[in-house]
């Protein structure tokens, strides 16, 4: 198995530069998630305009390079999508990181794919795949108005 | 002391790790077991297999030996002063659980004060908490110095006039600290308060001499012990298990049974229901012949020269910085690289066969309290030597340089 699969530049970039690691002023959804194997967290933050679709998001949190380079991404991906969109890549994405070799949805671009694929290396990982699906995880909790802080051992 | 020859009675060091030699550095996790100890859970199964202390046939009376045999190897290993104070559990957990739900039961009243340290294991916390629920009772923390160390001072200034028992840890799993408990226990017992030894990490790596420290109850967890799992041991002062009611009920643990009543068995009985781990207690025999043979002063000796040698070298890498400054360090080394979060140590570590443990250790009070969610834990055994550091500070220096540090 080789390391750099896993930790792809990209990875490793997005782990140490997470991009909208803050909190979006005015949000109107948002939700908790942790692991409480390993005690990373993070909470995403949405606004959403009159049409649910994505204005801003962000998150706060920590973890390992894997949980922020994921969380970190899916912030880039989503931010301009509206809810439909949003679920279908959120689901087309939870079946890659597990099963599937490629990406299907048709709400992301060539470029968009090729950036969330270098994830993909995760599955050989067991025991990392949900670093990989917290914050998406926690995103569907907030789209869906859970109001539970998420616990992703119990997915 | 030949470490080779040690190692060689371990089967799992013959065999490749994806790859890679073995270089197991998580044994205050579980320790690995010698081959002894498998052959012996194999042999009982195969040809020796009956229940224990109910039937006449001989093969029950020979297993009935056998596990009462473990009892007394476990009451001269711990220098008891009866073979009816080893209780044999699940596990540390159940043994803990079992102090704090009877006493709790007995003794605890709303008001009352529990005593625990910020460098108890979950296992040390969770069980008294239940108390905190169903009694009313209050849990206070013995806090840490600056070294992370639990000294006498910290533990005297939380005892007050409501504290009715103290629970510690022998030696924490997170910073390798021993704690000086005999004289912990000797300020408590002078102020009347009973001691629970939480012995997880203490019994795999030190002497224990319970005569000698004196404490009320000690638990032990057998699979960190070169033994099997699914098995630990509760060792209580005679007086406390007469006193205390009994933990579960079941066959094997009463001595008459009415529809009007029931009337408990004698100890140890009483708090052993229902058909026990008999398989994991006969091997454990194995286990506590093992580190007999060896010499606990020779393993406390080996560990710590191994340990001594990680300490340095893991203090000359720079981006490295090790968790608390124990005054006594037993075989646990917990660190942090600035940059890097300690599952992506664990998982570069792990491609190179390098097992170490990465998580909050099930301590999350005390990584709380150093405002850490999580850390990178080394933890040796017997078996391990100091080419493991050198083997684990290579690795370490590649995961810097696959995160640019």
């Amino acid at each position: 198995m080789n390391l750099k699969e896993l930790y792809q530049e990209i990875i490793l970039d997005h782990g140490k530069n997470p991009r909208n690691l803050r909190k979006s002023e005015n949000f109107n959804k948002d939700a908790k998630g942790h692991n409480p194997l390993c005690g990373d967290n993070v909470h995403i933050f949405l606004k959403l305009d009159e049409n649910k679709k994505i204005e801003d998001i962000s998150f706060e949190g920590s973890g390992c390079a894997i949980s922020m380079a994921s969380a970190s991404i899916m912030t880039e991906l989503l931010s301009g999508k509206n809810e439909n969109q949003t679920k279908e890549i959120v689901s087309d994405f939870l079946e890659m990181i597990k099963k599937k070799d490629i990406l299907e949805s048709k709400n992301l671009n060539e470029n968009e794919k090729t950036k969330l694929m270098c994830l993909s290396g995760v599955k050989k990982y067991p025991m990392r795949v949900k670093c990989a699906t917290l914050a998406w995880h926690t995103l569907t909790s907030a789209v869906n108005n859970d109001q539970v802080d998420l616990n992703v051992e119990k997915l | 002391m030949n470490i080779d020859n040690i190692k060689k009675e371990f089967p799992i060091f013959d065999n490749k790790v994806q790859n890679n030699d073995l270089v197991y550095l998580d044994s205050a996790n579980s320790s690995q077991k010698p081959q002894k100890v498998i052959n012996r859970i194999y042999d009982f199964y195969t040809k020796e297999f009956s229940n224990v202390g109910r039937s006449v046939h001989y093969l029950a009376v020979a297993a009935t030996n056998f596990y009462e045999n473990t009892r007394t190897s476990v009451q001269k290993y711990i220098n008891a002063e009866f073979a009816d104070e080893i209780v044999f559990t699940k596990g540390a957990t159940e043994a803990i659980n079992l102090v704090a739900n009877t006493f709790g039961q007995k003794f605890l009243k709303e008001g009352d004060e529990v005593l625990l340290t910020e460098l108890e294991h979950h296992s040390n916390y969770v069980p008294w908490h239940f108390l905190r629920k169903a009694k009313n009772i209050k849990i206070n923390f013995a806090e840490i110095n600056d070294e992370g160390q639990i000294t006498i001072e910290s533990i005297e200034k939380k005892i007050t006039k409501k504290t009715k028992i103290i629970a510690l840890t022998h030696l924490s799993n997170v910073t390798g600290e021993i704690l000086p408990i005999k004289e912990i226990i000797s300020l408590a017992h002078s102020k009347g308060i009973p001691v629970l030894i939480d012995g997880c990490q203490g019994a795999p790596h030190l002497k224990l001499d319970m005569q000698d420290i004196d404490c009320d109850f000690y638990a032990i967890s057998c699979h960190k012990m070169y033994g099997p799992t699914g098995l630990g041991v509760l060792y209580a002062k005679r007086k406390w298990l007469e006193e205390l009611p009994p933990y579960q009920g079941g066959g094997g643990m009463i001595n008459e049974v009415n529809k009007e009543g029931i009337t408990y068995g004698e100890l140890p009985n009483k708090y052993e229901a229902g058909t026990m781990a008999t398989a994991q207690v006969i091997a454990f025999n194995e286990s506590i012949k093992f580190m007999e043979k060896i010499g606990i002063k020779n393993i406390e000796k080996h560990e710590n020269e191994i340990i001594k040698y990680g300490e340095e070298i893991l203090r000359k890498n720079n981006s490295v910085k090790l968790i608390g400054n124990p005054k006594n360090r037993g075989g646990v080394l917990s660190f942090n690289i600035d940059g890097i979060h300690p599952h992506d140590i664990a998982t570069v570590l792990d491609e190179d066969g390098v097992a170490i443990r990465a998580g909050h250790h099930c301590c999350q009070i005390l990584h709380k309290k150093l405002n850490l969610t999580a850390s990178a834990r080394a933890s040796v055994g017997i078996y391990n030597t100091k080419e493991d550091f050198d083997k684990l500070n290579e690795s370490i220096n590649k995961c810097k340089k696959v995160f640019d540090i």
